[in-house]
């Protein structure tokens, strides 16, 4: 049960940036497991770095937050400025695939960048140890996850409540045609959205990289469950990413748990259950009528 | 004007089949494998004329693949009757699917199919009788009662009958496509609204292609399976299997019926230069002509190759 | 023809129409007037199958069209066009209208044979005469002035040969100066069929010149049943129509 909260934490955190790139900007960013893996191995790498430096262990924790936040921005905005906002306005599922192509590019250039071989960057995760809950010792690190994806959470609807910024988000991401009339700089703020996306994929995968070893293939897998995640709670939606994570999170601990081998198509099957009563999504936005 | 394709169309398959007595082993195995996908990715562009990505497009084809594979396994092994069957059983499960997920569009429609696919996936993996991961294999077939001695004998024979039925699905989809009910995919592309207040179900149109490109990979997935000798889940219903087959998708565009063999084929040859000379950036240099591909050729190799000699069909 | 009995349609708490009773004859050319929301649009879209009445029948030549699905209605003889063109935005002018036609007169396996028989082909070009879009023949869809675009829209509903065409604001986005001519065209080349015709109109102007009947909506009823120029004379009519439409000019 709690190791399904763990991951619901950081499935949320992932999700939640590719809900908002694609509540704002309409792309369904597959790259985006791209940054999760960046963040992971960038994080993970410089964490090795710091232990062999000499450095105390709980130095990992403002290093896994300094990766994602340099992650997140630089490919973020390398990605946004340098090849999406070009294919604005193209065929969705164009649009898709192209992000696909870019997940594939990121993929392997982890593996040259860094290697093949896997890393462990445990260090943040002894330092805090264990703790006893139902007879049974848990990493404090991973509920520390529970706790950030809750910090994430109030943070983004603070954000969106109060921020100038975030009410502009949530304007377009609810009536795109509107807000776009009111003159609004497009390209800055799809920016902006594209960067805070990667940096809360890029912060998924960072915050992740000490409970595992960060091996080629990371970015390939989260982007197929956060997908689904996305999908089931309506994209777009944030209550709906958040929703959606932790149905996922939990069915796929409870598969890990009872049928260990089901554990991937669990997650399919969920989507295709809630996708086959609810056409959209839980908390898809409502349509415009044309007629 | 005379519509001349199906013409052209048999002279290439023809010339094919000519120089199939001739070319080196490997090179008849790589066609083997190009135009069993080719049939899956034409079914493909049968949707994709329609406005609908499939993400799951290898559903089908592995169902093929593990359908002659099963059959064979039951005594059955004549190619035609093994590839035929396939076939149908493909369709029928689109039928079956296609009452759910034609009410899908746009992501959703591209997820339901993945779902289902991984569905399939995930069932056959943990399928003990299957082979697991590493499948089993596929014995070679016979040819209306003859077996050959010689596997290359089967092989160019395999790959004379996938040239015989190819023709035939290429010649069909065509006259499709012209049809009323082929325009209706491109009409009900642009205004599904319009189409309903001319009098026709959108859903049931949707439901027919669909099940026209269930039949279509199937077939594709059975020709497959006899060529490569084996099914595994991996390679034929992964996602990363319908990954390739919508890669193949867009670099054959949707133009013309020859395209996605055309296409394929072309993606077997990188696939195996880019394997041996960087084993290691195979994914980056597909990323890279994903995204390069979009950017330049949206239309795919053909609308690039074919500028030249722009002709209606 | 077609008639309307005691229709009624609420959405929640929100009645949109109320108590409606009207009855169309052959051949006749209604108005259909109103303030944004008093009904006249889910009045059409009753008629046409997009919406159910929550009370009532709607007959049409004696059957009863009520829960019939839009496309059946359409087969039945009743078309429309829309407020904002429907048409198929990447085929060209003439091929929109083959699309049209091989739709409605198609059936079954006739439909796998090839869309562009002589037969199909001497209908669009009769009906790109009748609405003079000859010379956009070939031109995309979606390359058309919005003149150009709500003619295709038009000559699509009456490609279903309808006993009722209903056009749902034709001349909205058409500038002033040119209202008349369009309308011109369109009712020009409706005369040879003898439709019957429905229009949803804000322009009082047009209502006055091309329509011979006119129901005036308000708040989800029919105010005013009248030939044009008692209509527009009602007081009622003026009071809760006209002030809000483009009277005059």
């Amino acid at each position: 049960m709690l190791d399904g909260l763990t991951f619901s934490s950081y499935l949320f955190i992932v999700s939640l940036g590719l809900t908002i790139i694609f509540g704002v900007m309409k792309v369904l960013n597959l790259a985006h497991g791209g940054l999760y893996a960046w963040g992971a191995y960038t994080a993970a790498f410089l964490i090795g770095r710091a232990a062999v430096a000499g450095w105390p262990d709980w130095a990992g924790f403002p290093i896994i937050l300094g990766a994602a936040l340099v992650v997140g921005t630089v490919l973020g905005w390398a990605l946004e400025f340098g090849i999406l906002r070009f294919l604005r306005g193209r065929d969705e599922a164009l649009v898709v695939l192209a992000t696909f192509g870019i997940l594939l590019m990121l993929e392997d250039a982890i593996m040259a960048v860094f290697g093949t071989d896997p890393f462990f960057a445990y260090q943040p995760m002894t330092y805090l140890g264990h703790v006893d809950i139902g007879g049974i010792a848990r990493d404090l690190y991973g509920l520390t996850m529970i706790g950030t994806a809750l910090v994430v959470a109030v943070a983004a609807w603070a954000g969106f409540k109060w921020t100038r910024f975030g009410k502009l988000l949530s304007t377009v991401i609810y009536d795109r045609e509107l807000a776009l009339t009111l003159g609004i700089n497009v390209n800055r703020l799809f920016l902006g959205t594209f960067i805070i996306g990667a940096i809360l994929g890029a912060l998924g995968g960072a915050y992740v990289a000490p409970t595992t070893s960060v091996a080629p293939g990371l970015g390939m897998e989260v982007i197929v469950v956060s997908f689904a995640v996305v999908v089931i709670g309506g994209m777009g939606s944030i209550p709906g990413a958040l929703v959606g994570s932790l149905i996922v999170g939990l069915v796929r601990a409870l598969a890990v748990h009872k049928f260990p081998e089901y554990e991937l198509f669990v997650v399919y099957v969920v989507m295709a259950l809630v996708l086959a009563f609810r056409r959209e999504g839980l908390f898809a936005p409502a349509k415009v009528r044309i007629i | 004007m005379r519509d001349r394709t199906p013409l052209w169309l048999a002279c290439a398959v023809a010339a094919l089949a000519a120089a199939s007595f001739f070319i080196p082993g490997w090179l008849l195995n790589q066609l083997l494998f190009a135009f069993g996908r080719g049939l899956a990715v034409l079914g493909l562009l049968v949707l994709w004329r329609a406005g609908l990505v499939s993400l799951g497009g290898a559903l089908y084809f592995g169902l093929g693949a593990y359908s002659v594979a099963l059959l064979q396994r039951a005594g059955v092994s004549d190619a035609l009757g093994l590839v035929l069957t396939a076939a149908t059983l493909s369709a029928a499960a689109g039928f079956v699917l296609g009452f759910l997920l034609k009410r899908y569009r746009g992501i959703f429609f591209a997820m339901m199919n993945l779902a289902f696919s991984m569905i399939l996936y995930g069932a056959t993996v943990k399928n003990r009788s299957l082979g697991s991961t590493d499948g089993f294999g596929v014995a070679q077939p016979s040819f209306f009662g003859v077996v050959f001695s010689e596997p290359a004998h089967a092989k160019l024979a395999l790959f004379l009958m996938l040239l015989a039925l190819g023709y035939g699905a290429m010649v069909l989809v065509h006259l499709y496509w012209k049809s009323t009910f082929g325009w209706l995919g491109t009409a009900l592309r642009d205004n599904e609204i319009r189409v309903e207040y001319l009098g026709y179900s959108v859903e049931r149109v949707i439901h027919i292609k669909y099940t026209l490109s269930a039949l279509l990979g199937g077939l594709g997935g059975g020709f497959f399976a006899m060529g490569l000798g084996q099914v595994d889940p991996d390679s034929m219903l992964n996602w990363v299997a319908s990954g390739e087959l919508l890669f193949i998708m867009i670099l054959s565009g949707p133009a013309n019926v020859a395209a996605p063999f055309v296409g394929s084929f072309l993606f077997e040859v990188l696939r195996t230069y880019a394997l041996d000379i960087a084993p290691l950036a195979w994914q980056f240099i597909i990323g890279a002509t994903l995204v390069l591909l979009i950017f330049f050729a949206p239309n795919g190799v053909w609308s690039l190759l074919a500028r030249p000699f722009v002709r209606k069909s | 023809m077609l008639e309307v009995v005691g229709v009624s349609k609420t959405f929640g708490t929100v009645s949109a129409a109320e108590e409606l009773n009207v009855g169309i004859s052959a051949g006749e050319v209604v108005g259909i007037v109103g303030a944004n929301g008093a009904g006249k649009t889910v009045f059409v879209n009753m008629i046409t199958g997009y919406e159910k009445p929550s009370v009532g029948r709607i007959l049409f030549e004696g059957r009863d069209i009520t829960r019939l699905h839009p496309r059946e209605i359409t087969r039945l003889g009743i078309c429309r066009s829309f407020q904002v063109s429907q048409v198929f935005t990447s085929m060209t002018v003439a091929d929109n209208l083959l699309m049209a036609l091989s739709v409605r007169w198609t059936t079954g396996a006739a439909m796998l044979k090839d869309i562009k028989r002589d037969s199909l082909v001497r209908e669009v070009d009769a009906l790109l005469e009748r609405f003079k879009l000859v010379a956009e023949r070939k031109r995309p869809a979606h390359q058309l002035s919005q003149g150009a675009r709500k003619l295709l829209d038009i000559a699509m509903a009456l490609a279903g040969r309808p006993r009722i065409l209903m056009l749902d604001e034709p001349t909205s986005g058409i500038s002033t100066d040119e209202k008349f001519e369009f309308m011109n065209v369109v009712m020009g080349a409706l005369a040879k069929d003898k439709v019957t015709v429905m229009i949803i109109e804000h322009d009082m102007d047009i209502i006055e010149s091309f329509v011979s009947r006119v129901l005036a909506f308000s708040q989800g009823r029919i105010i005013c049943d009248a030939p044009p120029r008692e209509a527009l004379s009602d007081p009622d009519v003026v009071q809760y129509v006209l002030g809000t439409s483009h009277a005059g000019h």
